[in-house]
């Protein structure tokens, strides 16, 4: 590989070299190529230290993220910090967990200590949460280390990351283009190796359909298999947190340390975590029943996607799996039932976003009212999307109109789910493309946001039914990647680790490297 | 305003009555007495500095999350059960969604159509005749902060310069307890909200201090025409919502004051606008509040942050058998066993000497005597004192000796009302104070002598005993020589003297 004549040659050495390969030399541009596994384990062995491979990221973000844009926040002193305790723990001779010194970037939509949550929104700006959220004390205590907190679109809205506050998120595959939202920031970051992983948040395909344009492997978990507290709710029914990186080892090893049961989330569910990790390393997928769902497919396909879908089926039957065609006749109204309950949920949720605690407070003169200050605060603070989806949300909740919308949306939602457990009574797996297009150009849709909601057409339904879902590289389409995405039914999240490790171990040897080696330099 | 009062004087109660039927329904809201808030660990006791009780979660901080209170589940569920509801196997919390500064989510965590028990009932008593009260439902929320309005003259809003919040109440459990539109005087209305704090008392699932907005009432007034003979009922009328009533007798008040309203109202051919007033206490009159046709939509929908709750039957169950003695039976039980009229029963709890009366017969008085002293004597020095009744220093065991040795002649009522003196000052038990402070009105040695040795004489058995040790046993002796002396003997010496008599001193 190392004779591979493209520009990309050092990466492909770098990404898919073991740690022994980082041995002393620790050159930033090689560290940051390194997926988390193999940090972890140059660590581990002592062949690089954790503050080496923070300041490795560090450097990174510092040369690219004025043309990324993925960080809102850099913890350079925090980062350190964690970092030296792992390098000094370790030399202790403690033992430390397996992803021990890696640097994460966090979505800025969970709340940690010691640095600002703004949710990508104004309304928010210089808020310091004074609790950590449950997913953040986990990877503290996996002692990751946090680089800092990265953009998104405002409050989760969004498929682009042009709804943040603080300017859009660039895509590192093509900086003229959207890097997909609403977890934008975290894919970005991972795809311009400012972190080798990110948590995104999903409530209808928010790290998927980011992963699947920056070509990356991003999951969405079963909901209520990560905790929720302490992130910010925009639909509570359908958030979910989730890793977001480089391959799906990477993946599996992040989502072992976020998830297990919360008492501090009642819609936790205490049962064990699927071992996602041992399915990722399986690499065998022989007799595993896949359905390829025919109504996520043709009409508004781009036939760069659906080519590239079509040829990683072929891989997985090649592989030995068992592919079918099912079909689930719901799926067609989930869009429509996705924006009737999330912008219900997110009325609600954002209404404690009223200047009278914590954020933004506009027009408190000594003379306005509570209620003027609230609404004035809250004209200023939010964005148009966030305001089109508290209007939308609060019209479908209005007495009188409960039945006829959030009520018919419900039950959408419950003929989606049997679509999804009918069809997994004909196999272990479910497959569609991730996105129907690749990355659009910045500014292409923010004026239509019915062509924006489009984005999420194959991710919605797995939110609806609380099912996990991971969106893996399949190709490029114009020298922009695109995903294919595998759905699983509730707490079988593995299924989705042993058909993606295996798929994604075929895609790259027949390409000869992974995929994100192809993305120009920056 | 237009709807405030009838242009006319209102007519009076006794003219409303005659021509209008009140028809009136009740909410209750009743602050659960548990250790932590309705959906996080915070604290709950009353009087707290301001924002001192108060989390992430009670504060309503972005991404924070509830999750429920066994406990209060636990005394929501035994208050259904003691108002002979159905107990839901399976409900829902649901979202009341309306912005105010006091309500941190700026929506309150309550339940709408899934109720946690329905259908139910309470009987109360007014003058002899027993009401049935009907329970439509006890549901469970959360309750909001406080504000307090500064700079204007009353408090109010109106008027004010700026307002401040208390977040400690926020998160408080509560219940809200709501009936049938069954009540028809401000009378009963009266002795429902009475009944009912009973009732929840006598649970220990709340301290009902209405004083201290632990429990809350809201009267919904309507009235409609009495139907001549024959007739059949009119259809209800409109009703207004007089909120946050906060003692018995605002109950009646504001009641009997809406019925003069609306009938003066009504009188005039104008049409009740259905609205939430405020009750007045000082003016004894309701004003308009919000008008209910301006009011939020507060678009209910079940709450995604928290699981339907599905209490298993054995739960339920073990609750009911659990149950302690509810008022009603306490009464009729009293009623039978000590010989109590109702009238006493009502002084008693009135007075707040209910449970000390009981335990004073219990300690060995007899149940008039306990009576007589913790109403006539106790509870007035407790009054004096400006404290209640069970604050005082002295046991139910003190009161049942006193009676004991003043039934026995041992002690007059005056030389008793000494004796309590004495132990409300620490001197003692009554028998110590008896002794300490010599209350004794005659000695002669020789007459006492003749009757100490009587007494021996005529009770051996008793005599046996306190031989034996036990000299709580000489007690009937010392009536007897009390007695034999004509109650003119120190009933300390005589006891003093009987004990060294039978060698026990």
């Amino acid at each position: 590989m190392t004779d591979n004549p493209t520009p990309s040659a050092t990466t492909t050495a770098a990404a898919t070299t073991t740690a022994a390969a980082a041995t002393g030399a620790a050159a930033a541009t090689d560290v940051v190529h390194l997926t988390a596994a193999a940090t972890a384990a140059a660590i581990a062995a002592g062949e690089l230290s954790a503050v080496e491979a923070t300041q490795a990221a560090l450097d990174r973000i510092a040369k690219v993220d004025d043309t990324i844009h993925a960080f809102l926040h850099v913890d350079a002193e925090g980062a350190l910090a964690a970092a030296r305790s792992v390098d000094e723990r370790r030399a202790a001779g403690e033992r430390l967990g397996p992803l021990a010194g890696v640097p994460l970037a966090l979505k800025d939509v969970l709340t940690a200590r010691g640095m600002p949550t703004t949710c990508g929104s104004r309304i928010l700006e210089g808020w310091h949460a004074p609790y950590d959220a449950t997913v953040v004390s986990r990877l503290r205590a996996a002692d990751v280390v946090l680089l800092g907190k990265v953009n998104m679109d405002e409050f989760a809205m969004g498929s682009s990351t042009e709804n943040s506050a603080y300017g859009p998120t660039r895509n590192p595959w093509d900086t003229t283009r959207i890097p997909g939202g609403s977890s934008g920031g975290s894919a970005a970051a991972v795809a311009a190796l400012e972190a080798p992983l990110a948590i995104g948040t999903d409530t209808g395909g928010s790290i998927r359909q980011p992963a699947a344009v920056c070509g990356l492997v991003g999951v969405k978990p079963t909901y209520g298999g990560v905790s929720r507290y302490g992130l910010v709710a925009f639909s509570s029914s359908l958030d979910q947190a989730g890793p977001l990186a480089r391959t799906v080892t990477d993946a599996a090893l992040l989502h072992a340390a976020i998830a297990g049961h919360d008492p501090l989330d009642s819609t936790s569910v205490d049962v064990p975590v699927p071992a996602v990790v041992a399915a990722a390393g399986r690499r065998d997928i022989r007799g595993v029943r896949v359905g390829v769902v025919r109504e996520l497919a043709g009409d508004g396909y781009d036939p760069g996607v659906e080519a590239a879908f079509t040829a990683a089926v072929e891989t997985l039957t090649a592989l030995g799996a068992e592919v079918v065609e099912v079909s689930c006749p719901h799926f067609t109204y989930a869009l429509p039932a996705y924006y009737l309950i999330a912008p219900s949920e997110c009325s609600s949720n954002l209404a404690r976003f009223d200047a009278m605690r914590f954020g933004l407070r506009i027009g408190d003169d000594g003379q306005a009212g509570a209620e003027e200050v609230m609404s004035r605060t809250r004209e200023a603070g939010f964005g148009p999307e966030v305001k089109r989806r508290i209007i939308l949300g609060t019209y479908a909740l209005s007495s009188g109109y409960y039945d006829a919308y959030y009520g018919q949306a419900q039950k959408v939602r419950t003929l989606i789910s049997r679509d999804f457990s009918a069809a997994f009574e004909q196999v272990d797996v479910l497959v569609s493309p991730t996105t129907p297009t690749p990355a659009f150009p910045l500014g292409a849709k923010v004026d239509d946001p019915v062509a924006m909601y489009l984005s999420d057409l194959c991710t919605i339904p797995s939110n609806l039914a609380g099912g996990p879902a991971m969106s893996l590289p399949a190709g490029l389409v114009d020298g922009l990647p695109v995903g294919i995405q595998i759905m699983a039914p509730p707490f079988a999240d593995d299924r989705l680790y042993l058909v993606g490790g295996a798929l994604e171990e075929a895609l790259d040897a027949r390409r000869g490297h992974p995929l994100l080696d192809e993305a120009p330099a920056l | 305003m237009s709807t405030a009062a009838p242009a006319s004087a209102l007519p009076s109660y006794a003219d409303a009555l005659a021509r209008y039927e009140p028809v009136i329904g009740l909410e209750t809201h009743v602050e659960l007495g548990t250790v932590s808030k309705m959906f996080c660990g915070c604290p709950t006791a009353f009087g707290a500095e301001p924002n001192t009780q108060v989390c992430p979660v009670c504060l309503g901080l972005p991404g924070s999350l509830p999750v429920v209170n066994e406990a209060a589940v636990r005394f929501a569920v035994m208050i259904g059960l003691a108002l002979h509801c159905d107990i839901a196997s399976w409900c829902r919390f649901a979202r009341k969604n309306y912005f105010y500064p006091d309500m941190p989510k700026n929506f309150q965590i309550s339940q709408y159509d899934e109720p946690l028990c329905t259908d139910g009932w309470l009987d109360v008593e007014v003058d002899g005749e027993v009401h049935r009260v009907g329970i439509t439902r006890v549901h469970m929320e959360e309750d909001t902060g406080k504000s307090l309005h500064v700079g204007g003259a009353t408090g109010r809003i109106h008027g004010a310069t700026h307002s401040l919040v208390d977040y400690n109440r926020a998160g408080i459990p509560l219940v809200e307890i709501v009936t049938e539109p069954d009540v028809r005087s401000p009378e009963v209305a009266r002795a429902y909200v009475d009944e009912l704090r009973e009732l929840i008392r006598a649970l220990g699932v709340s301290d009902v201090r209405m004083e201290q907005g632990s429990l809350r009432c809201d009267a919904n007034v309507s009235l409609r025409r009495r139907p001549a003979p024959g007739e059949p009922d009119a259809p209800f009328g409109t009703r207004t919502e007089t909120k946050n009533l906060n003692s018995l007798r605002s109950v009646e008040r504001a009641v009997r004051y809406e019925i003069t309203r609306q009938a003066g109202l009504l009188d005039d051919g104008e049409r009740i606008r259905q609205e939430t007033r405020h009750f007045d206490e000082a003016a004894g009159r309701t004003s308009s509040g919000r008008s209910k046709e301006e009011a939020t939509d507060y678009r209910y929908f079940p709450e995604p942050d928290l699981t339907p709750l599905a209490l298993p039957v054995q739960y339920v169950d073990e609750l009911r058998v659990g149950l302690p003695e509810l008022p009603a039976a306490r009464r009729a039980r009293l009623i039978a066993e000590h010989g109590y009229t109702t009238r006493d029963l009502t002084d008693l709890r009135n007075a707040g000497v209910l449970d000390l009366v009981e335990q004073t017969v219990a300690a060995g008085a007899a149940p008039a005597a306990a009576r007589k002293w913790w109403l006539n004597e106790l509870a007035r020095r407790a009054a004096d004192a400006g404290s209640q009744p069970s604050d005082l220093a002295i046991t139910a065991a003190d009161v049942a000796r006193i009676t004991v040795l003043v039934a026995a002649g041992e002690l007059t009522d005056a030389l008793a009302r000494k004796v309590i003196d004495g132990v409300l000052a620490g001197e003692g038990t009554p028998d110590e104070v008896v002794a300490g402070r010599g209350l004794a009105v005659v000695a002669d040695d020789g007459a006492l002598t003749a009757a100490v040795d009587a007494a021996i004489a005529a009770a051996p058995d008793i005599a046996e005993k306190v031989r034996g040790g036990k000299v709580n046993a000489v007690g009937p002796l010392v009536g007897a020589v009390m007695k034999a002396m004509k109650g003119q003997a120190d009933a300390a010496s005589v006891r003093g003297l009987l004990l060294e008599r039978l060698g026990a001193s």
